[in-house]
């Protein structure tokens, strides 16, 4: 078994009010210095046998089919 | 011969029954479609109604654009034959299933919007919207949570430049849609998607207006017309 992980971010030109409001929240709690935050998120995807190209490949449609909506989103595989 | 007017109920959609009265009040028969079966039973348009379909896990519309009724809706409406209107989730649906450019996003605000709103409709060359006249104003419900619409610069020039903008909110657009779109339609003028609430505003006694059935029997008159939506000058 192998596990590939999936994040999934918003484009850097969409608007992620999400993250606005924890930047909002770090400066009411005292965590001063923060600039951005941009909300994402992380999919663990078990697959059967080892993550090779061609289930690799498998794991890239999914994200671009399901787990992703490009128009909107970017999204990186990583083998874990 | 009456017009049979399919409402898909997906797990979590809450405005079928809405949608299905107001395709009643409207003149037509409404047809309750299952999102479990690929069957269109033969209906001649088809609302995808608001709601949370699937909880809204994943995204809003991400999980109902794989639904067994979709593989048969999809290619019939993207073909331009079938008349098909999504509100709210239905817009969301449209959007993730590639019929309509762009994407419904979180609004602005991150607070859940429920209004009486005014809307400017833009464009009445469509299927859903030629018993209005384009400039007319219109007020019907807004209740969403994830209204905020956004595509590509180049995708919203083209929406402008084709008159593809069908709806937009009067008054700035309280879910912060990019050029205060509130809802669009597709290169053959059959598919319309927009946030708020037509078939809440069909009766004085449940709705702020009558102003919302203009879109159920404007399908009524494209029907009955046989000509092909986006034929004539929008």
């Amino acid at each position: 078994m192998a596990r590939v992980i999936v994040d999934v971010m918003l484009k850097p030109e969409i608007l992620d009010p999400q993250g606005q409001a924890i930047v909002g929240a770090c400066g009411r709690l005292g965590f001063a210095g923060v600039e951005q935050v941009r909300q994402g998120k992380r999919f663990e995807v078990e697959i059967e046998g080892e993550a090779d190209e061609a289930r690799l490949a498998d794991v890239r449609r999914l994200a671009e089919t399901l787990l992703a909506n490009p128009v909107i989103e970017d999204f990186e595989l990583r083998v874990e | 011969m009456t017009a049979r007017v399919g409402v898909v109920t997906f797990p979590g959609s809450l405005d079928d029954k809405d949608a299905a009265r107001a395709v009643r009040i409207a003149g037509a028969q409404p047809v309750p479609l299952w999102h479990d079966d690929a069957d269109l039973k033969g209906v001649d348009a088809v609302v995808l109604p608001g709601g949370f379909s699937y909880g809204d896990y994943l995204r809003c519309g991400a999980i109902a654009r794989f639904a067994p009724i979709m593989t048969e809706l999809v290619p019939a409406a993207r073909s331009g034959a079938l008349p098909v209107l999504g509100i709210c989730n239905g817009f969301q649906i449209l959007c993730e299933s590639h019929l309509l450019p762009g994407a419904l996003t979180r609004n602005e605000s991150l607070h859940f919007i429920n209004v009486e709103q005014r809307l400017r409709v833009e464009s009445a060359g469509t299927a859903w919207t030629n018993r209005y006249t384009a400039g007319e104003e219109i007020l019907v419900v807004l209740k969403s949570g994830e209204g905020r619409y956004t595509a590509a610069p180049d995708t919203l020039d083209e929406l402008e430049r084709t008159g593809r903008v069908v709806v937009r909110y009067t008054g700035g657009a309280p879910n912060g849609s990019e050029r205060g779109i509130a809802g669009i339609t597709n290169e053959h003028g059959n598919v319309v998607g927009l946030m708020p609430h037509p078939e809440h505003a069909v009766e004085a006694l449940t709705g702020p207006s009558e102003d919302g059935l203009g879109f159920f029997t404007s399908v009524l008159a494209h029907l009955a017309d046989g000509v092909p939506a986006g034929s004539s000058a929008r």
